[in-house]
């Protein structure tokens, strides 16, 4: 029981991360109809600078900030030079552009930072609470994490749901025609989009980075568990990205605590076919219906 | 059936081995086989074992071409596949002790079966679902290498050894093994393309580019969407298989190190700078994905480039190459070779 426990609790932090990844990408699949491969590049990136100014005597939390600013930066000017000419040609083309940029990422960062994965900081205690005499599989920096991943989410909805800005980004990305006409720089709501996305990866890679370290490809296997999260909720749905996230991040943690750590992405592989085998858009998404 | 509108008098009817498909792709085949040969005996072992792996290579882009650019379909994952095939031919070689043909014709059809499966699954999926989910076979399923239910049977991250092919005496007692390795790898190229060749004139292939094209209109005029979709997944899983099988015989090793997303990334990168959906294209296109690795650390070590630069150069070139491509060449390789082709042909009636 003390086990399925700390499964659970292992489970939920780490799923907590991966639906943050997977809200990423339902941002920009809402605003621009792109999955962006290159996320779990940009967020190396991100995580790679920050830990440069960890490793250079700065804080854990001027790291944090910086790697906010360079995802904001690295997110508009990806959309504004990369993804734009492709926005209208078939998906294919963005498909193949977000997948060069992801190991164009993965390369030049081999070059600058060697391919060794470095250890990132936690920023509090990594040793679990003692509850009842008994120390469970969560820590002060796991609860920290989860604060971190509710907070976004929490700010995002009042963005969007809140704000004229937030009422902007909706229109544009659901009816950009209309939206155009009614005075919305949509190209500029787009660009935006792309920045917050690409912000919320950044936190989500500097507080993933602890438990992964951080190389070139560490996060290939983080972007694949966002994406397979993104996908059980249906790429449409922000609430679908969460509650996505939190499944997998139990499912996974499952299947490497008793069937071995050897093969957890090959559990998402699995729960992935399984989902949209059953229900093509995902669990929460409304999917296009076509007509013959 | 148009024959009756057809002009017939002023144009010349084109030879018999142009006019009839089979014929023409025949007697590329024969000059492809002439033409490895010749490379082959003309190179030093170290260049025909490039040149073995330019064609395993060529394989394996050449069935994600038929996928990509004749169906429609994308696969990041077709790493994935390669490493079935070689751990299939790897298991049969050394474990059951089969000789290499039958090897490599399991390799493939096994490796074919495992693709429809995914092709079964990939039907239902449309543009970005699919190509996420091939991203987690690629992913997925070397990891199951290191399985500890399976570690003793695929040998866990150390792979399995193979050993290498030995030439037929007939060819002599010197005869080097590197060209023996091309050869059988230049062989199996040259059928492979002779067969999509084929395929994509057949109907089977006009119902793939309908497809692709528009699934209604397709499905409308009778053509089986879901079936045509899962037969492209297989028939290029196949040609991955076999690369893969090839690769073991190559290399004389499986191991999940060899297939990683960066396989599956170099595959896709030669099938797009060649072309989607153009045979040679594949062919020009895993030339170059080859040959880059080497020329690039030949170079940075001329230029005293540190380790962590030069190792990492092919893989911003594949990035570069894969965004460029797509912005401003659309086409590849293959259509600037039309091109000219269609240029030289004006100039010449002129």
């Amino acid at each position: 029981m003390g086990r399925f426990l700390d499964l659970t609790l292992a489970g939920l932090t780490s799923g907590a991360v991966y639906a943050a990844v997977a809200l990423a990408l339902v941002l920009i699949w809402r605003s621009t109809r792109i999955v962006n491969f290159a996320q779990g590049g940009m967020m190396m990136i991100t995580t790679f600078l920050g830990y440069t100014v960890v490793s250079h005597g700065g804080s854990y939390w001027l790291a944090l900030a910086v790697a906010v600013v360079a995802g904001l930066v690295l997110g508009a000017l990806v959309e504004r030079v990369l993804i734009r000419p492709v926005a209208k040609r078939p998906p294919l083309d963005a498909v193949v552009v977000t997948f060069g940029l992801l190991v164009g990422l993965q390369g030049v960062a081999g070059m600058v930072f060697g391919g060794t994965p470095q250890s990132y900081p936690p920023a509090f205690g990594i040793a679990g609470f003692q509850v009842g005499g008994h120390q469970v599989l969560f820590s002060p920096n796991d609860l920290w994490i989860v604060l971190v991943v509710l907070t976004v989410m929490a700010v995002l909805a009042v963005v969007f749901r809140r704000t004229s800005v937030g009422l902007r980004m909706r229109a544009s990305a659901f009816a950009p025609e209309v939206a155009r006409l009614l005075g919305v720089r949509v190209g500029r709501m787009l660009t935006v989009g792309w920045a917050l996305a690409a912000v919320v990866g950044a936190v989500a890679g500097v507080l993933i980075a602890p438990s992964t370290f951080v190389s070139p490809t560490a996060f290939d296997a983080v972007l694949v568990f966002g994406f397979t999260a993104a996908v059980i909720g249906g790429l449409d749905s922000p609430p679908g990205a969460v509650v996505g996230g939190l499944a997998l991040g139990l499912v996974l943690s499952f299947v490497s605590g008793y069937l071995g750590p050897d093969i957890v992405t090959l559990g998402a592989l699995v729960v992935l076919i399984v989902v949209l085998m059953v229900r093509p858009h995902g669990l929460f998404g409304a999917g296009t219906r076509r007509r013959v | 059936m148009t024959e009756t509108q057809a002009p017939q008098g002023e144009t010349r009817r084109p030879p018999l081995w142009l006019r009839s498909t089979l014929l023409r792709h025949g007697f590329w085949a024969v000059l492809g086989l002439a033409g490895f040969w010749l490379l082959s005996i003309a190179l030093d072992p170290f260049a025909n074992l490039q040149l073995a792996q330019i064609a395993y290579t060529a394989i394996a882009v050449a069935g994600l071409t038929v996928l990509s650019g004749l169906s429609g379909q994308i696969s990041l994952g077709h790493g994935a596949f390669v490493a079935v095939g070689a751990y299939t031919s790897a298991l049969l070689l050394e474990n059951a002790g089969w000789s290499l043909a039958p090897v490599l014709i399991v390799a493939t059809a096994g490796t074919a079966v495992v693709g429809a499966l995914v092709g079964v699954a990939a039907a239902r999926l449309r543009g970005p679902y699919l190509a996420g989910a091939t991203l987690a076979l690629a992913v997925g399923l070397p990891s199951l290498a290191d399985y500890h239910g399976l570690r003793d049977l695929l040998g866990g991250a150390n792979g399995l050894i193979v050993s290498p092919p030995v030439p037929p005496l007939s060819l002599g007692e010197s005869f080097p093994l590197e060209r023996w390795q091309s050869w059988i790898c230049g062989i199996c190229l040259v059928v492979v393309l002779f067969l999509l060749a084929n395929l994509s004139r057949s109907r089977l292939g006009r119902d793939m580019r309908l497809v692709r094209e528009d699934e209604d209109a397709a499905a409308l005029s009778g053509v089986p969407v879901a079936r045509t979709q899962i037969l492209a997944f297989c028939v290029s899983a196949g040609c991955a298989g076999l690369a893969g099988g090839l690769f073991a015989i190559v290399n004389n090793l499986a191991a999940p190190g060899a297939f990683t997303l960066a396989l599956s990334l170099s595959l896709l990168t030669a099938a797009v700078l060649g072309g989607l959906g153009s045979l040679a294209g594949a062919v020009y296109g895993a030339v170059i994905v080859t040959l880059l690795p080497t020329w690039s650390t030949d170079l940075a070590q001329q230029a005293n480039l540190p380790r962590a630069v030069y190792a990492n150069i092919p893989l911003v070139l594949y990035g570069l190459v894969l965004i460029l491509v797509i912005l401003a060449f659309p086409g590849g390789i293959q259509s600037g070779v039309r091109r000219i082709g269609r240029l030289l042909r004006r100039n010449r009636k002129i």
